[in-house]
């Protein structure tokens, strides 16, 4: 006799609240791109881009390194939205193209059917804006994310004012509200020059720009312009510590001894796709040093376009020069320089894989290492978070995932790559547990909830097993320990 | 003596680690990292009052940072809290059961409920202080058991699937596994979904059925005196960082191959969680949630553990605990060592949780329960 299970999740999830022929999450070029063309087509489509992003959230640097050097205007939605749409003409040509578009509408994860998991009744992707969550359904999904900062930790680096190349643009070209004066680069090739000379035309005081090798990394052209804009480059150093004050930077010491006044360093080491949303719903992704990192692949109705496909191949090894970085840093810092900001996980407690610092530490405790974890087999980034805790804050290990997965790399002497990165984990935005839930959900999964598998003799006391009492429990608790 | 033990999980590595105390030469083979499936990623309940295991675990617990070496975050007590008046019924029901056995539960009123526990809300009806039972991180603990026995000399050797077993004279003399072959005076065998396809080929059946539950975590919230807080629909605790950690709700059948889970991918029901959650804790409800994850947990027939020792091959004790093994971990391990060292459990009876109460049960009890994936 067959029957099913009422505290199976069979038939429970619901389906999607919209659906449309193509949704595009991310409104920057290459989406924009892909949702016109897809209007032109005659396609119903959504484009959906998270920015403006809620206050709250740039303040822990999401989706972007942000330093908290955005000004105030930031936390005006509406008028962010504007000036979006001012800085951004193409946003209009799509709606005119009959794209709907919704902005400050995040996309927190992606479900489809796969290994595990057959109780979706389609494939949909989550979105949310600052008042409700919902699911929509697609035929084709645009994912054009683009690519988020790279962070590598300096002494100092944990202060307001250190912040990305990829935050920089945004708030200097579309949001138009970077509260910084004077800038400081890290970093030379093409994104950092292209960033300083952003900088240079809004306005900005370009400080300097930081090259731990020997010779600047971007293209001539660019390395001409900066000699136009007289930006000096400081060639064979690396910032060895940023100092401030109240209000974050103040100056930055080179390891040279040279001190920059700035109230900004912007890291422009690099950029690496936004692989988020992939990573999340376990799809396939590759290295590919030459595009920026770890670049997804695409899969039947879901395609990866723009930056978070892969930063363009200009034949310059992008994971070669963090590491250069990241090894220089790794010089220049002492062991309680801060890894993970949010977990105020610092270098010495990450390689010695120690607890954070509200457990004890007996001797055993400080006996482990990384080191003597490597004796246990390849080190895994996921076990060594949990350990650490360094990348499980609310920023959601944006700002620590990668150079974490360069320090393994480094301590255990083995290329990059080699060494899985940390997995990102839906929903891959923060969301406020008010606004993701689900206020509207089906009689059917109120019905069949229970706390764990609903098992009617799971938890009779076990003197009363086999006893009368045993169906009076069952009667009365039911499958559930407590509902 | 020779033990290797199959499985790093909760349950194997503390059954290694007592045996390892106990003078045993233990080898843990792993088919991963240790801790790496439903061990290191569960809700770290540690108050199992239905279990003959329950009065040991509620000895050991206090003690096991000390005994370990290492930190469990190990906190005690718990808290249940009701948001609807079904919910009340039912934890006053739960209350009485365990004064009756002698475990002491209070109950609590509406205002008692909301002083005890500073997130919950005006919609809090009352609720039930455990005076017992508490609460753990499970992957720290996890670990924590796997550095002990290599402390006492133990070996833990990972990314060692087992491929087979050697038998001779009615024991099992060596096992086979990716890193080789390891010999052994007693097998035990405490490998979560895997353990009935381990266990059948020795010729023994042991009925399980896996499925995929899923959990929430938030951003830190103000610490509450009493972390373990369940209810409406949910287990888990705020971590001694703050995060509150909770999963619940309907689970997913699957499949799981020799070589284990090959996904544990989360759903939309994490969209069900946080609607509970943010009932359950109102005032923590704008508190962003900034994971979800998914573990697969194996169920016998009718989800009570088993500990047992074999007849034939005799030298093999077999351990699943049926979903509900972290907390129990303590014990589990101690009655684990038990039947491998003395041949019977020497602190409780678990008689009834021997292998032989599913002799003669059908080929069809997974289709009889309807816990079979969706097709």
């Amino acid at each position: 006799m067959h029957r099913s299970d009422p505290h199976a999740i069979d038939g429970k999830l619901p389906a999607p609240s919209a659906r449309y022929d193509v949704v595009v999450i991310g409104a920057g070029p290459s989406g924009l791109a892909a949702a016109i063309e897809a209007a032109k087509a005659g396609k119903s489509v959504l484009l959906a881009d998270e920015h403006p992003v809620p206050g709250a959230a740039m303040g822990n640097d999401v989706p972007l390194f942000f330093g908290g050097r955005m000004t105030t205007a930031t936390l005006n939605a509406e008028r962010m939205i504007e000036t979006i749409f001012i800085s951004e003409p193409a946003l209009e040509v799509a709606m005119l193209a009959g794209v709907e578009v919704q902005l400050g509408t995040a996309a927190w994860a992606v479900y489809r059917n796969g290994p595990a998991l057959a109780s979706l009744p389609e494939r949909v992707v989550g979105l949310a804006d600052a008042s409700r969550a919902w699911l929509v359904g697609f035929d084709e999904l645009v994912i054009a994310t683009g690519a988020r900062d790279l962070a590598i930790g300096f002494p100092g680096w944990n202060q307001p004012g250190v912040m990305g190349a990829a935050a920089l643009t945004m708030l200097l070209s579309r949001y138009q509200a970077f509260a910084g004066k004077r800038v400081l680069f890290i970093g030379s090739h093409d994104l950092a020059l292209e960033t300083a000379l952003l900088a240079h035309e809004k306005g900005v005081d370009v400080a300097g720009i930081v090259e731990v090798r020997d010779a600047p990394q971007g293209s001539a052209e660019l390395v001409q312009s900066i000699h136009a804009a007289r930006i000096p480059i400081h060639t064979g150093d690396v910032v060895a510590r940023a100092d401030g004050g109240i209000d974050g930077v103040e100056h930055a010491v080179l390891r040279s001894g040279l001190e920059i006044a700035c109230d900004t360093i912007c890291l422009a080491i690099g950029v690496v796709p936004s692989i988020e949303l992939l990573d999340a719903m376990g799809g396939k992704r590759t290295l590919d040093p030459m595009r920026g990192g770890f670049i997804p692949a695409d899969e039947p109705a879901i395609r990866f376009v723009g930056d978070c496909a892969g930063l363009p191949d200009t034949g310059f090894d992008h994971v070669a020069y963090r590491m250069e970085w990241a090894q220089a840093f790794g010089a220049v810092s002492a062991p309680d320089t801060i890894v993970c900001q949010c977990e105020e996980v610092t270098r010495a407690d990450l390689i010695g894989v120690q607890p954070p610092n509200y457990l004890p530490r007996p001797d055993a405790m400080c006996a482990r290492s990384l080191e003597t974890l490597l004796h246990d087999g390849p080190a895994n980034p996921d076990q060594i978070k949990r350990l650490t805790r360094a990348g499980m804050g609310v920023c959601q290990g944006r700002r620590c995932r990668d150079q974490v997965a360069m320090m393994l790399a480094l301590e255990a002497g083995k290329p990059f790559g080699t060494i899985p990165l940390a997995t990102h984990r839906a929903p891959v935005r923060p969301i406020p547990l008010n606004i993701l839930a689900d206020w509207e959900e089906g009689d059917d999964m109120r019905a069949g909830w229970d706390v764990w598998f609903g098992i009617p003799t799971q938890w009779i006391p076990y003197r009363d097993i086999g006893t009368p009492r045993e169906q009076q429990h069952q009667d009365a608790i039911g499958g559930n320990m407590s509902l | 003596m020779k033990v290797v033990v199959v499985g790093g999980g909760v349950t194997g590595l503390s059954s290694a680690w007592w045996l390892a105390r106990s003078g045993a030469q233990v080898t843990v083979l792993d088919k991963f990292i240790v801790g790496w499936e439903a061990s290191g990623r569960n809700g770290g309940g540690a108050s199992h009052y239905q279990s003959p295991l329950f009065e040991e675990e509620q000895r050991l617990w206090p003690q096991m940072d000390a005994l370990l070496g290492y930190p469990t975050e190990h906190s005690k007590e718990r808290i249940v809290i009701a948001v609807t008046e079904k919910q009340l019924r039912q934890y006053h029901y739960i209350a009485q059961m365990n004064n009756d056995m002698g475990y002491r539960v209070d109950l609590l009123d509406a205002k008692q409920s909301q002083a005890a526990v500073p997130l919950a809300g005006e919609n809090c009806l009352g609720g039930m202080h455990y005076r017992f039972g508490g609460h753990a991180n499970p992957q720290r603990t996890t670990q924590a058991y796997a550095w002990a026995l290599q402390d006492l000399g133990g070996k833990i050797v990972q990314h060692s699937p087992v491929s087979g077993f050697e038998t001779s004279g009615g024991k099992v003399v060596a096992v086979e596994s990716a890193s080789g072959r390891h010999e052994c005076d007693a097998l035990v065998v405490a490998a979560g979904p895997q353990t009935g396809m381990l266990m059948a080929k020795l010729g023994v059946d042991v009925p399980l059925a896996s499925a995929r539950a899923e959990m929430i975590v938030t951003e830190p919230a103000p610490m509450m005196p009493l972390g373990g807080v369940d209810g409406n629909g949910l287990y888990g605790r705020q971590t001694l960082r703050g995060n509150l950690a909770y999963g619940g709700g309907p689970h997913e059948w699957i499949e799981v191959g020799e070589g284990g889970p090959t996904a544990r991918p989360t759903s939309p029901l994490t969209r069900n969680l946080a609607r509970r959650l943010a009932e359950l804790f109102p005032k923590a409800a704008h508190l962003n949630v900034i994971r979800s994850w998914a573990g697969v947990i194996e169920n016998t027939p009718d989800g009570r553990p088993v500990i047992d020792r074999m007849s034939d091959p005799e030298n093999v004790v077999v351990a699943t605990m049926s979903g509900v093994g972290f907390g129990l971990s303590p014990a589990s391990g101690h009655a684990v060592r038990d039947l491998v060292i003395e041949g019977h459990c020497t602190f409780t009876d678990i008689a009834k949780l021997s292998l032989s109460r599913f002799e003669g049960i059908g080929a069809d009890w997974r289709e009889a329960r309807g816990w079979l994936p969706i097709t």
